[in-house]
């Protein structure tokens, strides 16, 4: 028999813990952004995929399904950014959660 | 109610344009306080109610609840010249508050901007239609309540031409008025419960009016609280040369927000992943080229993010920061939290590797 009153834990001394919890949550937050070039042109970056999904693959998967090119950079502090041609973000969440990953990571940033 | 999600009014310009139709008809009495004024005209020359058919959607319900069917094509042909009068009244709730409120500080014409800060919940953009129906529905029953019972003194205080006319307005629908009767309800009182002389069953129509009635009885707050508004002007975006945008009112919506426009620039510019820098008139000055609703969806997720409190909604909230991280704390609530810092992340290169040597 469990009776939730009696229990050890205590609600509000976790309350820090959680917000520590939210906070590494955060981190994994998946960001999709867009920056301007010149003209009418922009680039997709994508940062924080996780590391079960291989960049490699996935970005010649973006490539061939929104048909526009793409690199992958290396950062010193972001590690692998997939970079695309092209204001490809919606294209890119509609994508990811198609494949599975929960639309609440996934950040869209920009205008 | 009085918070839900700020947002920018994009009625603000459109609001506009319906008030300065809707004032046509208004003309030459150009009173805000009178109602439409067809219907006026139904009571006025005689003092008593001259019956020339039903003249608003309410009286109509009453026909046809009362009378059976007689008049019923003619309903049908009347059914939109009505819907709009209807509508035509409720656009002028915001004049009459404004008027009551603060008379004398703009013509009506500038109270088309401030309008709809004051009145009806015009453009929760995630609210339901059901709710927005019923909001206003709250707001039309207000503003005939409040035209009622202020009516004699808004008569005496606008002091314009119009004054007597208005005063034998006001005497005829305060009077044995069928108009007043089923348009407005007054109070509790049996005259208002037509159900109460006949055997017949209440509809529906008239106990929504006896809801409302008694409620705004009971709680006269309602009243003035529904009509408060978060509103920021929209950001005013030119183009200066072909790469920069200005953003010219970033101090005044940052005032607004009660937001540090730092905070706001860094924001802005992380989510744009652009920079930018102020200039001597307190502009904003963006690279990149920018349109007044791309920026307010950003001033948006903004406002979402760091001004609205997660609690309780309200905008009321300051921002301060303490060891490095920002603390959000409501106003209005008392609510306390953290909130994420700004980002700028990845960066991509965009342009010449050679002119982009900087660090």
């Amino acid at each position: 028999m469990s009776v939730q009153n009696l229990n050890s834990f205590d609600p509000f001394a976790d309350e820090g813990d959680l917000g520590n919890n939210d906070v590494g949550a955060q981190q994994n937050y998946i960001h999709i952004r867009i920056q301007q070039r010149n003209g009418r042109k922009t680039l997709t970056t994508l940062q924080g995929l996780p590391k079960e999904y291989d960049s490699k693959k996935l970005l010649k998967a973006f490539k061939k399904e929104f048909a526009c090119n793409g690199t992958l950079v290396d950062d010193e502090e972001m590690g692998q950014v997939i970079q695309l041609q092209g204001d490809q973000r919606v294209k890119i969440s509609n994508f990811l959660t198609e494949e599975g990953i929960p639309r609440t990571t996934i950040k869209l940033h920009g205008f | 109610m009085a918070s839900e999600e700020p947002l920018f009014d994009p009625s603000l310009k459109k609001k506009k344009k319906k008030v300065l139709f809707q004032e046509d008809p208004l003309g030459a009495e150009a009173d805000p306080t009178t109602p439409a004024p067809t219907s006026l005209d139904n009571t006025t020359t005689t003092g008593e109610a001259v019956d020339l058919g039903p003249s608003t959607a309410h009286e109509q319900m009453q026909r046809a609840v009362n009378g059976g069917g007689d008049d019923a094509p003619k309903e049908d042909e009347d059914m939109f010249a009505d819907m709009k009068k209807k509508k035509k009244k409720k656009k002028e709730i915001p004049m009459d508050f404004q008027t009551e409120d603060a008379p004398g500080t703009s013509t009506p014409d500038n109270d088309a901007a401030a309008a709809p800060a004051a009145s009806e919940d015009l453009d929760f953009s995630d609210m339901k239609k059901k709710k927005k129906s019923k909001s206003k529905k709250i707001d039309l029953e207000a503003f005939e309540k409040e035209l009622q019972e202020t009516a004699a003194k808004d008569a005496d205080d606008d002091g314009d031409i119009d004054g007597e006319h208005l005063a034998d307005i006001d005497e005829a629908e305060l009077g044995e008025d069928p108009f007043a009767q089923t348009d407005g309800p007054v109070g509790l009182d049996a005259d208002n419960e037509p159900w109460l002389k006949s055997d017949r069953d209440y509809t529906y129509p008239e106990l929504l009016h006896r809801f409302y009635a008694s409620l705004h009885a009971s709680n006269p707050a309602l009243l003035t609280s529904s009509g408060k508004r978060y509103t920021i002007a929209p950001p005013s975006i030119h183009r200066e040369g072909n790469k920069k945008s200005i953003f010219a009112n970033v101090t005044d919506i940052c005032k607004r927000m009660h937001r540090q426009p730092e905070h706001v620039i860094q924001f802005l510019f992380s989510e744009m992943g652009t920079t930018g820098s102020v200039d001597g008139a307190g502009r904003l000055v963006i690279k990149g080229r920018f349109q007044q609703k791309q920026v307010e969806n950003v001033l948006r997720r903004y406002i979402v993010e760091y001004v609205t409190c997660k609690t309780c909604k309200s905008p009321d909230t300051l921002l301060t920061k303490e060891n490095r991280i920002f603390f959000m704390s409501c106003e209005s609530c008392g609510s306390r939290r953290s909130v994420n810092p700004i980002k700028s992340g990845f960066q991509a290169q965009v342009g010449k590797r050679s002119k982009n040597k900087t660090g």
